[in-house]
Parts: C-alpha cells; structure tokens; sequence
C-alpha cells in the first residue's frame, strides 16, 4: 500500500498573514511557517493505513526552500521519504499549473495507489486540487471524507459536507482529501526529529518534471489578482437590551444581516 | 514575542518547535486551572515520555537522547514558560537520573536506565531532610545492611514528586563517617515501606506535589547502590551543579512569560489616551526586564556550553542559578507593577509567575549557598 501524501507549508494561523504589495501573492517572510494543520491530519490517516497495509509514505511538496522545514515535520512524524519540487518559476501558480505540477510529481512515484490530501490548505483556501488532481490522473476522487478505510483494492470512505454523510466506494488508486474530523494527529518524537534527518528528500525542479515553465507560476496563471486590501477591522458591535423581547430583536438583526 | 534563539543544528530547530507547540498546545492551555486546583499534571510527563523527552541530555548509547545541555536547557526554558510545574517536575527527573547514568555500573544502567531515560517512568531526588537541608552532610536518615538488602529508615523532605514519581534516588546514611558515609540507592517507588505526606501546601507550583518521604523500614536491595558506599554526598553535590543548571533555565522561562505578558498587556492598556508601554516610565521598566532575561539565558547558555565542552563548571552553575533566578524575582514582580491592579489578580497570570518566582531562589541551593560555592571556588 503506496501512499502518497500532499502537503504544504503555511503561513501560521497564529501569525499575522498578509499578501505582499508587489504582486499580491503570500508574504512569506511576514508569518511564521508551519506545516498545514489539515496536512498533518493527512500524514497521521497515511500512517495508519500504513501500519494496517504496509507499504510506503511519500510526502510530496510544492513550495520554496523554505518548505523543507514542513517536509521535516511531516517525515519526523513517521513518513518514510519525500518529495520537495522548488522552483523560481513556480511562484504565485494558480491551483491548475499546481495540480499539473503535482500529478507529474506523483508519476515519478512507482505504484501509487492512494493519493491523500487535506481538504483545502488555510492560506489559499480554493479547496480544488484533490479534485483536479484526480481528473488530471485519471483517477476516482473521495473527496472531504471523515473517516477512511481500506478493503483489499477497494478504498471506503464517510464524505460529510454540510447537506449530509455520504458513503463512498472506489477502486484504489484513488485521490482521496481528508477534513479535520479524520483523526487526531500524533506529535513526532525526538526519535522521529532524529530519524527524519536520514530520509531520502528528492528536490525536482519544473524541467525535472518535463513541464515548460511557462504554464506554471504568474505568467500561466488563468486568472490574476489586480487589486488586494486587508480585511477592515471589525467595527462595534450592536448592543441589544433585552426588555423582554431580546429574541426577537436579535432574530430582526440576524434577518437583517441575512444571515437567516 | 518568543525568545529568539540560536541553535547548534536543524534538530534542534526540530526540536523546539515540537516543544513550543506541546507547550501551546497541550501545557499553557491547562495551567492556570490546575494550579489553582493543586492537580498534578502526571499526563503532561506521560505526554513527554511519549515525545522522548524524559532523557535528552543522555548519552544514546544509554538511552537518552545525546543532546547537549546548550539545547535541553532550553527545551526546559520553553517549557517552564508555559508551565513551571512540568519544566521543573523535567529538571527533577533528569537529574534524578543523573547518579545512575554517570556512576552506575554498566549491568545497573542496562537493568533500570532504559526505562527511566526512554519511557514514561517520573523520579524524584530524595535528598534533603526537615533538619538537612543547606547542609546535607548532616542528614540522619539511615541505611542498615541487612542480609542481600539496605533497610531504609528516615523522613526526607521537600521532594517534588513525592508518593507520585516511579523512582527515588536517594542518599542515605550508612555509615556514621559525616559526608563520607552517604550512599546512593535507587528506590522503586512501589517499595513497601516507603509512603508520602499529605502535600505542603506552598505558595507557588501548586500543581506540583512537594512533600515529605517517610521510609520504615523499606528493604532496598544493596544491588541498587549505585557506585561504593560512602559515595553518596559527593555524587549528590555532583547531581547538583547539573540540576542548577535546569533551575535557571527554568528560571528564564518564567521571566520570559511574565515579560511576554507584560509587553501584551502594555501594548493594548490604553491611559491618558495612549498605550501604557508609550509612556517612559512602563517602557523602561519593561527594557530592564527584557535585558534581566536576556543575559540571564546567556549566562545560563555559556555555563551549559562549559559543561558540553567537558570544563569545569560549578562556579558558572552557581552563577547561572544565582543571577537567573534573583532576575526571576524581580522580573515576575514588575510584571505584577506593568499590569497593576489587573496583575494582583487571579484572572491574569503574572501574580502566579511571582509566587512561583521565589522558590527558585530557595530549592537547588539557596542563592545564599550558591554565593557560598561561587566564594568557595574564588578562594581556590
């Protein structure tokens, strides 16, 4: 059972994230980076189907240098090798040259039979490339799952989305993104620190992968971001007293806000 | 704003981050409550065990995890910044280990090490007494052979970890040769004779457990002593420069929370229609913290670095032990002023960082002994 699984180093939650004002991609020199929480999620469900399965768990990233420290992470917590494509000509790709880099990453890794990813990372938040990724492999995607198994070749899967659970089937191999309901993640150790530091990380550029550097990055990017401004600060809130008909005036507000 | 560090490798980058997102995750979140409930946090060491944190400054081949002190000590510093009771519970237990792992024989070290370095097992280090405690070379409680067996008679006191931890390295008298006729036995903690006493009910690390060790007569078997009788105080004292080595750090990280605190607290108290760290008067008081935590950790960073390096280092222990926690003291006391009446209390926690500040300056040594042993070694 090959696993490979996608992630991300991200600006930390707990920082201030801001986009730059050259060219409106993430200011990575602003914000602590950390690997995805959503990614560790991914990496611990890796993990298990490895220990149920056998076989072997490949982390693969898109990012700069920088994104050694996730990878780190993720091979400390117990993963076996990974993968780090890093180029210059990768920065401010949209999730289309993304997927496209990532599927020509995952075709260098022999006998994949299960892709998982996080449902979407917390800085971009399209939430599309497991799916692109699927159709640009040609595989099934169960995608936004909470609980995952596997049954010989067959990969089963609990999809929760906010109009209900699904139960899902597919045949492996399958691209499979995982919420934050999957598990809990496990902290690495400082054996896994130690261990980590002697896994094989294979860095491939855009020409490694046989991509033109032109479809990836700004220039190939299908849409572009003319214009960005940081969120106003919240203003005060509206203040309710309730002389006995408090509900109803917050159900006004709500109705007004058309939040109900 | 976090202490911005420089370290020897990428592990130990690795490293501190694993701890400083344990210690946000799964230590700062509880602290207060169980402070001011007096609960142990047994699962915060279980959680350290399980990160292989419980043994860092020994060597591998021993179990541990081959770190220098240089990067341990300041797995304890952001550890204590976010929960004193569980860096300093760590100090204890490394240096309880300390004894076997430096003068034991290699068959006791193959038998007991493992488990203490590498598992989950907590210690403690049962050395002073109700009437031993500057001077432990007067200590009373005795080791009697008997037969295979030592049967263990006394009450020691001030052990962090009584009646909870797994081990006790103790020193005991078995002989009646002063500081010569000390001995040091490691004592499992499910020994039949040996119980605790209700807790002391202390002024700061509430959540610790410090009490009295009574031992009647508790049969240890003499396979147990680590190194020849007699040997005891001098290992102990030994054990000592390492374990005031942890209680600075603990110290800085301590400081470094009640600095952290304050700037937060500065920053958004608005006063005259500014905020309170845009007035000289907060800014200066918090500069003079900031500059007390800083070299305090280089004082503490440059006596670990002798110690990695294999050079003498009580002085510089003495000294690292002495200047962090008196800075301690004065840093989590100003916190208390930069916060003001907020800062006196329970809702924040900096009158917390305050009580807990002083036992710092009185376990390890007082910081009037550690003045005795920096005298001692100018004399020299």
């Amino acid at each position: 059972m090959n696993i490979v699984v996608l992630v991300k180093q991200v600006p930390d939650t707990w920082s201030e994230r801001k986009l730059t004002d050259a060219d409106h991609t993430l200011d990575r020199e602003s914000a602590d980076a950390v690997l995805d929480e959503i990614n560790e999620r991914a990496v611990e469900e890796a993990l298990k189907l490895q220990e149920a399965h056998g076989g072997e768990v490949t982390v693969l990233a898109m990012g700069p240098d920088r994104a050694t420290e996730a990878i780190r992470k993720a091979l400390s917590m117990g993963a076996d090798k990974a993968i780090h494509v890093s180029d210059a000509a990768l920065h401010g790709s949209d999730v289309l040259a993304t997927a496209k880099v990532l599927a020509k990453a995952i075709g260098t890794v022999e006998g994949v039979d299960l892709v998982i990813a996080g449902n979407e990372a917390t800085d971009g938040r399209a939430g599309a490339i497991p799916a692109i990724l699927a159709e640009l492999l040609g595989l099934p995607q169960v995608t936004q799952v909470r609980k995952v198994e596997i049954d010989g070749t067959t990969v089963k899967a609990e999809r929760e989305t906010e109009e209900g659970v699904a139960f899902l089937e597919a045949t492996l191999p399958a691209v499979v993104s995982v919420t934050e309901k999957i598990n809990e993640p496990r902290y690495p150790s400082f054996k896994g620190i130690m261990a980590a530091k002697k896994k094989k990380v294979d860095t491939l550029s855009v020409a490694d992968l046989g991509l033109d550097p032109a479809e990836v990055g700004l220039t190939g990017a299908w849409s572009s971001v003319l214009e960005a401004a940081p969120k106003p600060p919240r203003s005060a809130g509206q203040r309710v007293e309730d002389d006995g008909n408090g509900g109803a005036q917050i159900a006004e507000y709500l109705v007004g806000q058309k939040l109900i | 704003m976090p202490a911005e560090r420089v370290l020897p490798s990428t592990e130990a980058e690795d490293l501190l981050s694993l701890v400083r997102e344990i210690a946000r995750d799964e230590l700062a979140p509880k602290a207060a409550e169980a402070e001011e409930q007096g609960l142990f946090p047994r699962d915060a060491f279980r959680l350290l065990g399980r990160s292989g944190l419980l043994g860092l400054p020994y060597p591998e081949e021993i179990g541990g995890g081959g770190l220098p002190y240089e990067v341990y000590l300041q797995v304890l510093e952001e550890l204590a910044a976010a929960w004193l009771t569980v860096a300093e519970g760590l100090s204890v237990h490394v240096m309880s280990c300390y004894p076997l792992a430096r003068y034991g024989a290699d068959e006791q070290r193959d038998r007991w090490l493992g488990d203490m370095l590498g598992g989950e097992l907590l210690g403690a280090y049962a050395l002073s007494e109700p009437h031993a405690g500057s001077d432990p070379a007067s200590m009373t409680t005795r080791a009697t052979r008997d037969g295979a067996d030592y049967v263990v008679n006394g009450t020691k006191a001030w052990i962090t970890h009584a009646g909870v931890a797994d081990f006790y390295t103790l020193m005991a008298r078995t002989s009646d040769d002063g500081g010569n006729g000390i001995s040091c036995l490691l004592v499992d903690g499910g020994t039949e004779g040996v119980s605790a006493a209700p807790r002391e009910r202390t002024m700061g690390l509430t959540g610790s457990t410090v009490a009295q060790l009574r031992f009647q007569g508790a049969r240890v078997a003499a396979e147990r002593r680590v190194a020849q009788e007699g040997a005891g105080l001098k290992i102990a004292l030994s054990a000592l420069d390492s374990g005031r080595l942890g209680i600075a750090a603990c110290a800085v990280g301590l400081a470094q929370a009640a600095l952290d605190e304050s700037v937060r607290y500065a920053k958004q108290r608005k006063q005259f229609g500014k905020s309170i760290i845009d007035f000289q008067g907060v800014e200066f008081l918090l500069a003079d913290m900031a500059a007390g935590v800083e070299s305090a950790r280089a004082t503490y960073l440059e006596a670990a670095r002798r110690r990695d390096r294999g050079l003498p280092f009580r002085r510089q222990a003495a000294i690292a032990k002495l200047v962090a926690t008196d800075t301690a003291m004065k840093v989590t006391t100003d916190a208390v002023q930069v916060l003001g009446g907020a800062g006196y209390t329970r809702d924040f926690p900096v009158e917390r960082y305050m009580r807990e500040a002083k036992v710092l300056q009185i376990f390890e040594g007082t910081n009037q002994i550690q003045r005795l042993v920096i005298g001692r070694e100018l004399r020299r």
